[in-house]
């Protein structure tokens, strides 16, 4: 599914920075992956490169066969919409939409009917548990709630990958644990390949394989 | 229509954003709008005022001398004689036209029971040419009435209205005493409400029967052509002066002996007056529009900076740089045009009511009346003009702060906040 050869990323500010020295990493369809590191390690720029927010100086990068290379924003743009979903820390959800239209952005702008992206929206609602809250604004959810709202939106273009950058971050350990539960039984029931970012070596258990990255290359484990 | 929704979520949960902006725009085009009204009523006013004046014509009364000629002190009275009017339809002959004069003396003019104590001015028949009168009724004084000294009056509406209350045009036709003397009413004549009502009867009637034991001869009026400049119509009045005052041994430069009124050179000034009032007006109101315009824009650059975060998160969901910066452009168009509409349709308003409160107020100096305002409104082409020019104005402003939005990069938008 995911395929990195020699990936390469140097930040040029004041002091260049290379941060990503030669990645080389394979993922498959339906794995449940955890990528581990310190701050600093280069594991959110990997990620951003994963995620086609970023982009890399060398190197391959392969997403379900598709060479991810020299993008415009317009095709970025279309491939993030079609092959990925995100889920943040902090949710990113729209604050003054609430969360069936949150859901609903991302078939907004893959031009589905409003009518068609209403009924889907509240269908993975339903799924998650949140139909009875789905008028209700960001601001009105708990955090647990909001961050399945996200997992909702990232999951309604049917994704090739699901990249969640710390999902548990800004969650106290009984919502962790069940918003993992969720990941996890999405990954088994419906063989969504998932990767997590995390520094929480709880989180990274729970998945079915742990990528530890520091300075900018991959561990042997 | 999903653009709409858009729109409206954002507008109705950004109400204090989408209010000042309204403002902004709303206010702009209202007080252009208000300002170029008022703007033309004033000169409206101007212009149905001089409307009653012939522009080609001037008129000479008698004044008094301000320098010492000829052994004879200054301040002498001078008074126009009938040797001024031979002068003057003899000897220029290649500019003056007709040559008229006007003799007024007042009297009382009874109907029956029914007078009135008026001005009556001796006239000849181009008199109607140059201070325009519309007759209502009959006709005005003419040539034969002046050669046969006929005792024919020319009345006003509304002096015919007192001497008749019951059927004022039935005066037509009939005798009515001027003094001890019988005239027939041949005119009635429509009162411009501004400027003293007066009563016409031919000049050399007026003159035979109430100037016959003076040398004066009233004012001269005539209408002239090929002075189509203000130079020479300087250069005209220099040399019809110094013949005047020849005529009553007056210095030649002094320009008090006589006065001209010549009305084609003050519309060449009122013109010019009216000129910089338009030319005020309309830099007053582009400045007024150009408020609105910073305002519109400030805002969109604050908008643009405070949705940037939001920006981020529907780029990383799949929104495309495109996606954006349409939104943005839309929901500016949407709302300087709605406002803009408001603020057009609240100026046209603010004009109308102008029209029927102060449009309609009659100043009354006592020695005339006039109005300040005259249709004090803006044709609807300039207000769709200003506003169209706000909502482009207003769009080109967001377009800027909007592009630079669709063009950042979705990692930072994310990480602002």
């Amino acid at each position: 599914m995911i395929h990195l050869e020699n990936i390469n990323k140097t930040y040029y500010g004041a002091q260049p920075l290379h941060v990503l020295k030669g990645i080389n990493l394979d993922i498959q369809e339906g794995e449940f992956v955890s990528i581990m590191g310190a701050s600093g390690s280069g594991k959110s720029t990997l990620l951003n490169i994963l995620g086609i927010l970023d982009n890399y100086d060398s190197g391959l990068y392969e997403l379900a066969g598709v060479r991810i290379w020299d993008l415009s924003e317009r095709k970025a743009a279309e491939y993030r919409n079609h092959m990925i979903g995100f889920i943040f820390q902090s949710f990113n959800l729209i604050s003054f939409k609430n969360a069936v239209e949150n859901v609903e952005l991302p078939l907004f702008y893959q031009g589905v009917s409003r009518r068609k992206r209403h009924a889907l929206a509240l269908d993975y609602l339903e799924r998650l548990g949140l139909l009875d809250w789905a008028e209700h604004y960001p601001n009105e959810l708990s955090g647990g709630q909001r961050q399945r709202v996200a997992i909702a939106r990232a999951l309604i273009t049917q994704p090739k990958i699901i990249l969640a950058d710390e999902p548990t971050g800004a969650l106290d350990s009984k919502t962790s644990v069940e918003v993992m539960q969720l990941l996890k039984q999405l990954n088994c029931d419906e063989h969504i390949t998932e990767i997590i970012v995390t520094h929480d070596p709880t989180v990274a258990e729970q998945t079915n394989r742990i990528i530890r990255i520091k300075d900018g290359v991959i561990e042997n484990s | 229509m999903e653009l709409l929704n858009e729109i409206w979520q954002t507008a109705r949960r950004n109400k204090l954003r989408t209010t000042l902006t309204g403002f902004a725009v709303a206010w702009g085009i209202f007080m252009l709008i208000v300002l170029l009204g008022a703007g033309n009523g004033l000169i409206n006013a101007q212009l149905q005022q001089s409307a009653r004046f012939l522009s080609n014509s001037m008129v000479v009364f008698g004044g008094r001398t301000s320098k010492a000629y000829h052994g004879l002190e200054e301040g002498r009275n001078i008074r126009l004689q009938e040797r001024d009017i031979a002068t003057t339809s003899k000897e220029f002959q290649n500019h003056i036209d007709e040559v008229g004069a006007n003799y007024s003396t007042s009297g009382i003019v009874a109907n029956g029971q029914e007078y009135i104590s008026t001005e009556i001015s001796g006239v000849y028949p181009n008199h109607t040419k140059i201070d325009k009168t519309e007759m209502l009724y009959g006709r005005f004084v003419n040539d034969i009435d002046i050669r046969e000294k006929r005792k024919v009056l020319v009345l006003s509406n509304k002096q015919a209205k007192e001497l008749a209350p019951r059927d004022y045009p039935a005066l037509l036709g009939h005798n009515v005493k001027v003094g001890n003397i019988m005239f027939k009413v041949v005119g009635i004549y429509k009162d411009e409400e501004s400027g003293q009502s007066e009563a016409f009867a031919p000049y050399s009637t007026i003159k035979s029967i109430y100037g016959a034991n003076t040398d004066n001869a009233g004012n001269i009026e005539f209408t002239f052509h090929g002075l189509p400049t203000e130079q020479a119509n300087e250069q005209f009045e220099k040399t019809y002066r110094q013949r005047l005052n020849a005529n009553h041994e007056a210095h030649p430069d002094d320009e008090s002996a006589v006065w001209l009124w010549n009305r084609f050179t003050q519309n060449l000034q009122m013109d010019t007056g009216i000129g910089i009032i338009r030319t005020a007006l309309w830099i007053v109101g582009l400045f007024t529009l150009l408020s609105g315009i910073v305002g519109v824009s400030n805002i969109m650059l604050i908008t643009v900076k405070e949705r940037t975060h939001e920006f981020g998160i529907r780029k990383a969901i799949g929104a495309k740089p495109w996606s954006i910066l349409r939104l943005i452009i839309v929901e500016s168009v949407i709302i300087t045009t709605f406002f803009g509409y408001v603020g057009m349709v609240l100026g046209i308003a603010a004009n109308e009511y102008m029209d029927a409160t102060l449009g309609h107020d009659v100043i009354d100096t006592g020695l005339f009346q006039a109005t300040m305002f005259v249709d004090p409104t803006v044709g609807l082409d300039v207000c769709i003009e200003a506003t169209m020019v706000m909502v482009i104005a207003g769009t080109i402003a967001g377009l800027i702060p909007a592009y630079k939005a669709s063009r950042i990069r979705p990692i930072e938008a994310l990480r602002a906040e």
